[in-house]
């Protein structure tokens, strides 16, 4: 396996609040990481920076063997390197289509009377609906507005648009806080078949047994640093939870 | 869960049904009520009335659809006015470098409110209630208070000239309304418009440049207003420094009766076009069977709520 992801040394600081003291892991093609941490252990701020909505102070981050480069480095620029996440909240604009949601930022055009870029609506949905198809989800309509679907369908939706342009990573914030039981394990099985891909996953989550399930290794934010970085198979649930708290 | 059939019937041009049948249904009224409102020369009438605050309609649906406010569109009405007429008149320049100028007054203004909203992050209603009264000082200043007259032919014949019996400032209107309807609805543009309006986090996140799109929406609504200046002053040949007080509630009433979400994310310019149509059939018609205009106002007022309320009932309706 090849490293896709490598920081060193991340540093961000929020006026006065240090956030991120000195970041370091590496990350391989096709490896499910898992994030762990307690609430304002750093874990959303680092996503943010790797997906280019914060720079970063000091320290550096390698992807694909080339230094990213801040604080030039913005989400356009993130997904076209083939790095996408799903947010907790999903960011989905939810009176604008499925198809729309998809291919946020993305839209396919054709040139109407020859010149004038319009957005390909047909190829969109068509291309929508096959990849919610892909995902093995039922949604009535590619054409509704993605806030009259339910959770689970909107988050189908915001995983599609994760996945349709060829990711390299995909960063999932808490994927499974918010499903049921069924839908839970769905989206397990995606993490695992991503990584089949040879697709790097990072999980965000604070149910353990999830990442316990499917991670190839742990990491633990604790303060803005990393205070454990363990293959999965070699630890143990208590032993994570000691690290989040603190108590080692 | 079904298709609604306001979207099936109108679905190419996504235009509520609501509107249309309120259109219809008052003008039918006004075809029996009131004396000589069935006629071709009372229809462009209608349309000529609307031009004006139909081109600034078209500019707050824009600006609305993002979630965003323009309160200064009649004060930059007025400014592009005086600009140009300055221009042209006192300094006898060429007609199309009073049309540039003015245009470039509205942008330029424009500019100016998107550069405090999305880089400094003062809110639009402040932003704009600001330059609401710093560019009606402006075209005060800039015409020492006075209307100019005598603008250039070329200039007067764009608000009073006919092509094909139909007065210019309705060509005007209705091929910006044609040119804007399918901007907003089928570019980048006009998607990434409605998206931030709906979910601006969800603009970012997938790599929309959110303040460079805020600031040339301001652009394109002051640049409207500079063209709807124009427009004015020329029907009326004179560049008046007090033309357009409070035109931006008429554009905003006449966008919100149209379907646009006050507070973003939905919106078509087509829509606008029937609230501009509403409000003007109805002022048009209240004239006609000789209705003070006290009442007049009443009306749209009462026209605008319910056109509200009836969206209101239909969202909870859906959802």
């Amino acid at each position: 396996m090849s490293t896709l992801l490598e920081l060193h040394n991340v540093t961000k600081r929020f006026g006065p609040v240090e956030v991120l003291k000195g970041v370091s892991f590496s990350l391989e093609a096709g490896e499910i990481l898992g994030l762990l941490g307690d609430n304002g252990a750093g874990k959303s701020t680092l996503m943010k920076i790797i997906t280019g909505i914060y720079s970063l102070e000091g320290g550096e981050i390698i992807f694909s063997g080339k230094p990213i480069p801040y604080p030039q480095h913005n989400p356009r620029e993130a997904r076209a390197l083939g790095i996408e996440m799903i947010y907790q909240d999903l960011a989905l604009a939810k009176q604008q289509d499925v198809a729309a949601n998809i291919f946020l930022g993305q839209e396919p055009t054709y040139r109407f009377l020859g010149f004038w870029p319009m957005i390909d609506k047909a190829k969109m949905e068509t291309a929508a609906q096959a990849a919610i198809a892909r995902l093995g989800a039922r949604i009535p309509s590619v054409k509704y507005p993605v806030g009259q679907l339910s959770g689970g369908q909107q988050q189908s939706v915001a995983i599609a648009r994760a996945l349709t342009f060829n990711p390299k990573l995909v960063i999932m914030d808490e994927p499974t806080a918010a499903l049921a039981v069924r839908e839970v394990e769905h989206v397990l099985d995606l993490a695992r078949e991503l990584k089949r891909q040879g697709i790097s996953v990072i999980l965000i989550s604070h149910r353990l047994p999830d990442v316990f399930a499917v991670s190839d290794r742990i990491i633990v934010l604790r303060q803005g640093t990393v205070v454990a970085d363990e293959h999965t198979a070699q630890t143990s649930m208590n032993n994570v939870v000691a690290h989040i708290v603190g108590a080692h | 869960m079904q298709t609604p059939l306001t979207s099936r019937v109108f679905s190419g041009l996504n235009v509520r049904l609501e509107s249309v049948l309120v259109l219809l249904g008052l003008a039918l009224a006004m075809a029996i009520f009131a004396p000589d409102f069935l006629s071709l020369s009372n229809f462009l009438n209608i349309l000529l009335a609307t031009a004006v605050i139909g081109v600034l309609a078209i500019a707050a649906t824009f600006v609305l659809c993002a979630a965003g406010l323009d309160l200064s569109l009649g004060s930059v009405l007025a400014v592009a006015g005086v600009v140009s007429g300055v221009l042209c008149v006192n300094l006898g320049l060429p007609w199309f470098l009073g049309l540039l100028g003015g245009l470039l007054a509205g942008g330029l203004l424009g500019a100016v409110n998107g550069l405090l909203i999305a880089r400094a992050g003062i809110p639009a209603f402040i932003v704009t209630l600001g330059m609401l009264s710093v560019a009606r000082g402006l075209a005060l200043i800039i015409s020492d208070g006075k209307p100019v007259y005598g603008l250039p032919p070329v200039i007067t014949f764009l608000g009073q000239g006919r092509f094909l019996g139909v007065p210019m400032p309705v060509w005007i209107f209705l091929a910006l309304v044609v040119v804007f309807h399918l901007i907003l609805s089928r570019t980048r543009f006009g998607r990434y418009t409605l998206v931030i309006g709906d979910n601006e986090m969800a603009a970012r996140v997938t790599g929309i440049d959110v303040p460079a799109h805020k600031i040339r929406l301001y652009v394109l609504s002051g640049t409207l207003a500079g063209l709807a200046g124009l427009l004015f002053a020329a029907r009326v040949n004179a560049a008046d420094p007090t033309a357009g007080v409070s035109y931006e509630l008429s554009a905003i009433t006449a966008a919100v009766i149209g379907g646009t979400n006050l507070f973003g994310g939905r919106g078509t310019v087509i829509g606008t076009l029937i609230g501009a149509l509403i409000m003007g059939i109805l002022q048009n018609g209240l004239n006609l069977m000789a209705v003070p205009s006290f009442y007049q106002q009443v009306a749209i007022g009462t026209i605008l709520v319910l056109a509200v309320w009836l969206d209101r009932v239909r969202d909870r309706r859906r959802v």
